[in-house]
């Protein structure tokens, strides 16, 4: 395998994780199940895209601004859908992105439904591991201060978060608009990382391979969702073997992973060098023991 | 003084009146005892007060400003908190986050701050770690700080529901049956407790119970509901021989001839 194979598939897995870091601060922390964050990656993408190509700005400007409007339209769609409760604003997302990708079929000036060919291709593998490190150290931050620990309040009990004084819709747009901004700025970078783009590219499909990514990962942990987007992302291009069987293995695994581990791949715990320490150490002390006991 | 007023409150689920033209004032610093038989409205009470029901009719004041309209969330910032009846804890957290989560508003750092991990976030998350810690030790729950809530014993799941509630700084404080589920044991324990409370922390508390003992051990004032009519109120003398609240408990006397 050349360098320039894997090198594709580590800035598509960055890519994927940016969107994912977002939805796992909506999803694995506020509780909030969204099926329509492809939507937002389109927004990203697209506003990105003129940003850069219509009206010549850098790139990282472009992608800021991508992050912004996408944003804004997980604000104005908040306003609208966060009262309702549980499954309903997961329609409502699913709804949403569903709608974005209609709208920019039919949008001309953006190419259509046959896309936008000739985006200058900007993502390098530099670039995105850049702005994941800066992604993670904003959510960890994030999540370790009184506004994480509300929103986790808010996942694990609506009722009695109000009354501790927590203002829950203020918290859930909050977390919303977060996580529309990582989305939009994954969005962004796919775009210059393909030179192309389609609204094809931002279906249903893509918003379902984000939820399953967090929960594959494990709701509830940063660590876990950096892991599921790193095997999610990788795991079609290994089983390129199979050739037309790909995709029927890829569901297979899995759903086999979901059964031997229905709490995720961390369970909600995160990675840290303390915990790694001590499970190394138990396994030295165990051999250790089984050593002594053979003699 | 009065910290809390009910002025002909009147709550209506459709046809059915939950509260009707409840009238009763609750001084500062004392302890305000709501009994009643099963769907007496003692709850749908709580629920006003706390801003999770809207009311119909009349008005609730809360050191002398109106506070029904308001969202639960702004209630609770003007200092009203309460437990529930079933107890509703952040189940998957251990016991030092609930609390920790509940001592949000003693910082006002915002979003940025977090993120940038600055001065003013580190100076209030060492205030309320602190904070958590002395709760803890005046709860008696610092040896099991790192339990998962949903793990504990039921009674330490209503004290842990305490715990949370009093982080917030309450200055009124509303308990629903905090001793249901608990043997006579842990309801001893659980007067030591609020009357602990009540000294330490200078809140005032209305409390529902069906264990008369606690009520008539702790309250100053008992108010007696029925039908959602309040149908009694005065000390805990008064009501042992209040003859109305014998009737509702008890049933009518018969007469024999």
């Amino acid at each position: 395998m050349d360098w320039f194979y894997i090198q594709g598939i580590l800035i598509l897995a960055g890519i994927n994780l940016l969107a994912v870091l977002g939805l796992s601060l909506l999803t694995g922390f506020t509780g909030l199940f969204s099926f329509g964050h492809a939507g937002f990656m389109a927004i990203g993408a697209y506003t990105t895209a003129i940003m850069s190509v219509k009206l010549h700005l850098p790139f990282i400007p472009s992608l800021m601004i991508g992050g912004l409007i996408a944003a804004l339209v997980s604000l104005l769609i908040g306003k609208l859908t966060l009262n309702l409760k549980g499954d309903y604003f997961c329609i409502a997302t699913l709804g949403l992105g569903e709608a974005i990708r209609l709208i920019l079929d039919n949008v001309q000036y953006l190419g259509g439904a046959r896309g936008w060919p000739g985006i200058p291709l900007k993502t390098t593998l530099l670039n995105v591991v850049i702005i994941d490190i800066i992604g993670i150290i904003i959510l960890v931050n994030l999540i370790r201060s009184k506004h994480g620990r509300n929103m986790i309040a808010i996942r694990e009990e609506e009722m009695a978060s109000q009354i501790i004084g927590i203002n829950v819709f203020r918290y859930k747009m909050i977390s919303l608009m977060i996580s529309a901004i990582y989305a939009g700025v994954a969005g962004g970078m796919l775009g210059h990382y393909l030179g192309f783009l389609q609204p094809k590219m931002f279906q249903i499909v893509k918003s379902t391979e984000l939820t399953i990514i967090v929960i594959f990962g494990g709701l509830g942990s940063i660590s876990g969702s950096v892991l599921g987007a790193l095997v999610l992302t990788s795991l079609p291009e290994m089983l390129r073997t199979f050739a037309q069987w790909r995709l029927v293995v890829y569901g297979i695994a899995v759903i086999f992973i979901m059964i031997s581990r229905p709490q995720g791949l961390m369970g909600g715990h995160e990675f840290s060098f303390h915990a790694v320490k001590k499970i190394i150490s138990s396994m030295f002390y165990r051999k250790k023991q089984r050593g002594l006991g053979g003699r | 003084m009065n910290i809390l007023e009910f002025n002909n409150v009147t709550k209506q689920f459709g046809g059915l009146t939950a509260v009707g033209n409840v009238d009763f004032q609750v001084a500062k610093d004392s302890i305000f005892g709501l009994i009643g038989p099963n769907g007496a409205g003692k709850t749908t009470i709580f629920n006003l007060i706390t801003g999770i029901y809207h009311v119909t009719e009349g008005e609730i004041l809360f050191e002398g400003k109106r506070i029904n309209g308001l969202q639960p969330y702004q209630i609770a910032q003007l200092g009203i908190t309460r437990t529930f009846q079933n107890i509703r804890l952040f189940k998957k957290l251990t016991i030092y986050e609930n609390i920790l989560t509940a001592c949000h508003e003693n910082g006002n750092y915002g979003i940025f701050d977090a993120i940038l991990r600055n001065g003013k976030y580190k100076k209030q998350e060492r205030i309320m770690h602190e904070k958590t810690q002395t709760l803890m030790e005046i709860m008696g729950l610092e040896d099991r700080k790192d339990i998962i809530a949903a793990n504990l014993p039921y009674g330490w799941q209503r004290r842990l529901e305490i715990a949370r509630a009093l982080a917030s700084n309450p200055k009124l404080l509303l308990l629903d049956e905090p001793a249901a589920g608990m043997n006579p044991d842990e309801t001893l324990k659980l007067m030591t407790l609020i009357h602990e409370i009540r000294k330490q922390f200078k809140v005032t508390m209305i409390v529902i119970e069906h264990h008369m003992d606690l009520i008539m051990g702790v309250c100053d004032k008992i108010m007696v509901l029925n039908f959602g009519q309040k149908l009694a109120e005065g000390t805990a003398q008064e009501i042992q021989e209040n003859k109305k609240v014998i009737e509702a408990y008890l049933g009518e006397e018969e007469m024999h001839c």
